[in-house]
């Protein structure tokens, strides 16, 4: 199944308010199916605070982020085409992966590849049946990020999806992240480091 | 959503199983209560059993309290929680499904060994009864009230206490209503329906609000 080219998201200035700051004054974006944006900017400058307001954990004090243009202020449907990987790798220590992975699909809903399919993509099929408490943190992360291929959601928001990850490692997240794209799919990473992919829509966001 | 729900449900007791502590923690401490308080009372055996079911009801809600500050923390600490919320099942339902599951391992062993605890505590069948019952309707009510303070003290590293502080008040009418069913149980002379129903009141009530205000609370959490 590929997603259809029209879908976009849209993030109308935005504001956000945590602990009496105002973290991000009016951030506007317009990200179409297939592109990649990357959301740059120095550390506490609010990239994950940008990533966690349009996955809706954070509510914004003005401004809407939203999907095919549909005007809606609730994000709950938009929350539902969104895969989020942050810094907490979202897994349990005491599961194996692939049962994180499988607890992860039913989640999510829409299956796309099987958890086994999944880490055989990240190149971990020689620990599926291992409790992920035993991996490293390279390893938990790319079980993290086989997550976003075993449901099938357009919207991937990834915070820092490189840290902790070798070379061999980023070049298969890219390869990832370009399928994705291939297929209609919108990613939006928080990164310092660019990914290096054409086509790339980077929104730099300035310290105030 | 059902198939999510029945997931959350699986992979909580799978992972009390394989984590331990939990469910065996309280029915040790539940037991080390009913055991210690003979020793502390002293051989009188009319004045254990008129008070034993105020001590079941005293050992069951701590030990109940005792596991309840994990019930969300862990997964807002690995982030799992962030997966929930993006999941299309609601998270009052989700909250709920957690309850159901923290209290088949925290509280249904409790109420399964409560009979055999009373006979330490010198009570006859019809107070067991009464005990048992009662606590079969209220554990699950003091789950889900706990499950309120839980939610709030979630991104507190040592929430336990504010925990504690949160839920007793909350957890007084439970408390007055099962222990007196019980002891009407016991005595045969006052009705024991009355107190039970009233019971059973509450912990509809807290079947139906507390996961709404957990849900609610968990969502603020992020701020």
């Amino acid at each position: 199944m590929s997603h259809t080219q029209s879908c976009h998201l849209l993030v109308a200035d935005l504001w956000v308010v945590r602990g009496g700051r105002t973290v991000l004054r009016g951030v506007s974006l317009r990200l179409d199916g297939g592109q990649l944006g990357e959301v740059t900017g120095s550390n506490g400058v609010g990239k994950s605070t940008l990533l966690r307001v349009i996955a809706g954990f954070l509510p914004p004090a003005s401004g809407c982020a939203s999907w095919n243009e549909s005007g809606a202020k609730d994000l709950a449907p938009l929350a539902e085409r969104v895969h989020y990987v942050g810094h907490l790798d979202g897994l349990k220590s005491a599961l194996t992966a692939r049962e994180n992975l499988q607890f992860g699909l039913t989640l999510s809903g829409q299956a796309r590849l099987t958890p086994r399919e999944a880490l055989d993509r990240v190149e971990l099929a020689h620990v599926v049946d291992l409790p992920v408490g035993y991996l490293s943190a390279g390893q938990r992360r790319r079980v993290a990020l086989a997550r976003l291929l075993v449901a099938d959601r357009p919207l991937w928001l990834l915070d820092e999806p490189l840290t902790a990850l070798d070379r061999a490692a980023r070049v298969m997240l890219m390869g990832i992240v370009a399928d994705h794209l291939g297929r209609g799919g919108l990613v939006l990473a928080a990164t310092h480091e660019p990914l290096g992919l054409p086509g790339t829509l980077e929104l730099r966001l300035e310290a105030q | 959503m059902t198939d999510t729900l029945l997931a959350v449900f699986y992979r909580d007791l799978v992972l009390s199983r394989r984590i331990g502590g939990g469910g065996s923690l309280a029915i040790i401490f539940f037991l080390g209560l009913v055991t210690i308080v003979p020793f502390a009372i002293g051989p009188d055996l009319n004045l254990l059993s008129r008070i034993g079911p105020a001590i079941l009801w005293l050992g069951a809600f701590l030990a109940t309290l005792l596991g309840l500050d994990r019930l969300f923390q862990a997964d807002h600490e690995d982030g799992s929680l962030d997966q929930m919320l993006l999941s299309p099942a609601p998270l009052e339902l989700v909250v709920l499904v957690k309850c159901l599951a923290h209290w088949c391992v925290t509280g249904l062993p409790l109420v399964i060994l409560s009979p055999l605890f009373g006979l330490m505590l010198a009570l006859d069948g019809p107070a067991l009864g009464g005990v048992t019952v009662s606590l079969l309707v209220g554990t699950p009510a003091l789950t889900f009230l706990g499950a309120i303070g839980a939610a709030l003290t979630v991104t507190l590293r040592r929430g336990g206490l504010l925990l504690s502080i949160l839920v007793v008040p909350l957890a007084v009418p439970v408390m007055i209503f099962s222990v007196s069913a019980a002891s009407a149980a016991a005595s045969g002379t006052v009705s024991f329906l009355t107190p039970f129903l009233i019971l059973c009141a509450l912990g509809l009530a807290s079947f139906a609000l507390a996961p709404i205000a957990a849900a609610a609370a968990l969502r603020g959490a992020g701020e």
